[in-house]
């Protein structure tokens, strides 16, 4: 009966899309609803090839969504890393803009590629893939819908980040930094998020755990943000529903301020607080050691949540924004500074009395490096915020810099870990193929972002000081051009940051695939929920 | 430090999450402190500075008065104030007379050079060594002429600007075939003589039948010598430097098509009275690129 439900709703969606197509009044908008009718086309055969066949046991954790999770986090992962050297090239040779893609390998067009591909499609599935796996253990639950729902979210999230991608390349985008996508796939974000949270928390409602495991408050607060970040950010009205243009419903300063109240909390609440989830379980679990501090997460927890989501005007110093904003914006980022430190003490202090396995376990060695990054990118932010800080450090290279640390040390790393952590267990592996290889990983990857970081810096402050130098009478004394002129050799030595970084990915894709092809089989994948 | 338990003491809180424990540790001291400490100043830098928004009425000001609005006005009152004296000097000497008054040579320097680094670098080049199309300032062959009066009259009104009814309106360079002034092969032949004149390698027999082209149609704008004429703005077809380029394919292109580049008029405004650039800018920055090396 289910079953025809959704065949009925797929059958329509298809057609749906189909027309929609046909009235396409731009090809982004075309292109992703051909995109859509396709996908739901392939949903449809997919049902109803499988209508009929025995269930899987509603014993067993809800693991196969997972495992997709982990192939495309570690799939999208390498995409956005060469994505992100292919732009960081171009910004060092223009010729790079290469004339044969008719403007779609135009950096303009890379950019918001590589910037979701490595949040949204990268963090993104390592997000959904490590809640599914952290809630259903530490809430010893099956996932909440089974694998219906679970698998709605996986390819729901899939279908965003194809759509985002070929519009991008095709000129479709709303200019709103880290939320370009345009109008219809927002809707459809809206739907997968929704879907997501239900997962979600409807697993933590049937847990048999009488309490609510740490990971699982950062992964909530997470999911229940970004959503009203997502809605209240996007808010458009359609130039037609059959094109992708829109107009936005704020203008002005409050758009500007709409715009970084959510880019800044996409950075606290997506990569920040869900991170922080992730953390809290794998690496404890790693470490064989308990949390450092019960109380520590929970004041850390609501302190951060409390004030990250004010921190955003410290984006928009010295604009069109009121000076009262703007004060807030830095006082709310600065008393943030030791709640984000509250993470970092309680990750690294759960290794006290295990410290001997960053010797032995380079997996380990990735996670503290992870947590290290954190907290350095979380004291340079507040920092950053800083008013006379900010009137130097803005707009310059230094903020590329502070966001990578961030990104490549913090979230990538963290996610490193937790892939290794993961493979071996979710395909009932006897351990990861090599971890030579890892450590290979660990070393390009930590020199990578040493090499990315430094440059930033030395980049961002030279242009900073450029761009104010004044004379004795008050005028100017570089022209934009010097700056950038100035800028090249460091702009190389970022790229070839960004190539260590890439070779890592690659190097762990392999080893990945190599324990599930090469490793011997110790334990059925499938894992039963305990009873009691 | 004395007071923290050691790690024996410290209990976990019972709970268990899949094989996931958790101690009992106090917030560490320092860390508490140092949180208390970044709301204490937070709450007295919300009182000094602009902080709290107060319903339909602004914002709390805050009890230092600041005001980064304000602040910039002041600076740039602060500078405005002290080159008060030597931009009424600027205004009342004339061009000519500046590059003999060391002080007006800072000036223009340092004032006309970061014109030309915001305005003019753009199509110039920040070195003003030129682009295609956009003549090099720092050589000695000028277009329409490279005293500091003309300098000034034309980074005044432009060339060919369609705004500026005082712009100067050099000729244009007609576009040969599309105009069905020429024969393609009679540009082909006009080709090979200009190249021949400018010392390049060229087609004898075409350029002997190109000369014939080229004393009909060309020497009333780039005069019978080839070397042009500034009043047309014509540039001189005998020397190595070219504007869009001396190679068979541009040459072609440029006679073919014609060329007629522009550069904005900077007095001019938007509205009535309005000027893009100041005199003293204008005047500043003409002193200056006159000053890079090629002034006549």
């Amino acid at each position: 009966m289910w079953d025809y439900i959704k065949l009925i709703a797929l059958g329509l969606a298809a057609a749906l899309a189909a027309y929609a197509a046909s009235q396409a009044r731009d090809l982004p908008y075309m292109v992703n609803m051909i995109e859509a009718m396709l996908a739901a086309v392939i949903a449809f055969i997919w049902i109803l090839r499988t209508m009929g066949d025995p269930k899987p046991s509603k014993n067993e954790y809800c693991d196969g969504v997972i495992r997709a999770g982990v192939i495309a986090t570690t799939f999208w992962g390498v995409v956005g890393f060469l994505v992100a050297v292919i732009i960081a090239f171009q910004l060092a040779f223009p010729q790079l803009n290469l004339e044969f893609g008719n403007g779609m390998l135009n950096f303009g067009r890379l950019r918001p590629l590589h910037t979701s591909a490595v949040i949204f499609a990268f963090g993104g599935n390592a997000l959904i893939a490590s809640a599914f796996y952290v809630v259903q253990r530490t809430s010893a639950a099956r996932l909440f819908g089974g694998n219906s729902l679970g698998w709605f979210v996986f390819w729901g999230w899939q279908l965003i980040i194809v759509m985002a991608a070929s519009s991008y390349l095709l000129g479709g985008s709303q200019g709103r930094e880290y939320a370009e996508m345009n109008w219809h796939i927002d809707l459809w974000i809206t739907v997968v998020w929704v879907a997501y949270l239900l997962a979600f928390l409807g697993t933590i409602f049937k847990r048999k755990e009488p309490h609510i495991y740490v990971a699982n408050w950062f992964y909530l607060s997470f999911i229940v943000t970004i959503a009203m970040l997502h809605l209240v950010n996007n808010l458009a009205i359609p130039v037609s529903i059959f094109g992708s243009k829109s107009v936005q419903v704020m203008s002005g300063v409050q758009d500007a301020m709409t715009q970084w109240w959510y880019g800044h909390n996409a950075v606290g609440f997506f990569l920040t607080a869900g991170f922080l989830g992730m953390m809290y379980y794998f690496v404890p679990k790693q470490a064989e050691r308990p949390v450092y501090s019960y109380k520590l997460s929970i004041v850390h927890f609501w302190a951060l949540i409390f004030l990250y989501i004010w921190a955003g005007p410290h984006h928009l110093h010295y604009t069109a924004l009121p000076d009262w904003a703007s004060t807030l914006g830095m006082v709310m980022s600065v008393i943030l500074w030791m709640p984000s430190w509250g993470g970092m003490i309680n990750g690294l202090m759960t290794l006290s009395g295990a410290w001997d396995k960053l010797r032995t376990d380079p997996v380990i060695r990735m996670m503290v490096v992870s947590i290290g990054f954190y907290g350095m990118s979380t004291f340079e932010g507040p920092m950053m915020s800083i008013k006379a800080v900010n009137s130097l450090s803005h707009y310059t290279d230094w903020t590329i810099g502070h966001v990578h640390s961030g990104a490549l040390g913090w979230n990538g790393m963290i996610t490193f870990g937790m892939l290794y952590f993961l493979t071996p267990r979710l395909w009932g592996r006897s351990g990861l193929y090599s971890l030579k290889l890892v450590s290979w990983h660990f070393w390009l990857a930590t020199i990578g972002i040493v090499l990315y970081a430094s440059s930033m810096w030395v980049t961002g402050i030279m242009e900073g000081l450029m761009w104010r130098e004044v004379d004795a009478q008050g005028f100017l004394v570089n022209a934009f051009a010097d700056t950038v002129a100035a800028k090249m050799p460091m702009y190389v030595v970022r790229g070839c940051g960004g190539v260590l970084y890439l070779t890592g990915g690659i190097i762990m894709a392999y080893n990945l695939w190599a324990t599930v092809a090469k490793q011997p089989k110790t334990a059925e994948a499938s894992v039963a929920v305990p009873a009691e | 430090m004395s007071k923290k338990p050691t790690k024996k003491e410290i209990q976990t809180t019972g709970h268990s999450w899949d094989g996931i424990e958790e101690l009992n540790t106090p917030l560490p001291r320092w860390w508490l402190w140092t949180f208390y400490a970044c709301i204490v100043w937070g709450v007295a830098y919300s009182i000094a500075m602009p902080a709290w928004p107060i319903f339909a009425s602004g914002a709390t000001p805050g009890l230092l008065g600041s005001s980064t609005r304000a602040d910039v006005d002041k600076e740039i009152a602060k500078f405005a104030e002290m080159n008060k004296a030597i931009e009424e000097k600027l205004v009342a000497t004339e061009l000519t007379e500046i590059s003999s008054d060391p002080e007006l040579v800072t000036y223009v320097n340092n004032a006309g050079g970061a014109v030309f680094r915001t305005w003019c670098a753009q199509c110039h080049g920040s070195g003003a060594g030129g682009n295609k199309g956009f003549p090099s300032l720092i050589d000695s062959d000028w277009l329409h002429g490279g005293t500091i009066d003309q300098i000034y009259l034309d980074v005044q009104h432009g060339i060919r600007d369609p705004l500026d009814p005082d712009t100067n309106a050099a000729a244009q360079m007609p576009a040969h075939l599309d105009d069905e002034l020429l024969e393609p092969a009679q540009i082909d032949e006009v080709v090979q003589y200009v190249r021949q004149i400018s010392g390049q390698d060229a087609d004898a027999e075409l350029a002997t039948a190109g000369a014939e082209v080229f004393a009909e149609w060309c020497v009333s704008c780039h005069g019978e010598d080839a070397k042009g004429m500034q009043e047309m703005g014509a540039p001189n077809l005998t020397d190595a430097i070219w504007l869009y380029g001396g190679d068979v394919d541009t040459l072609t292109t440029t006679i073919r098509h014609g060329r007629a580049g522009v550069m904005p008029s900077w007095s001019y405004g938007t509205t009535e009275g309005t000027s893009r650039l100041s005199e003293v800018q204008i005047r500043a920055v003409s002193a200056y690129v006159h000053s890079l090396g090629g002034g006549e």
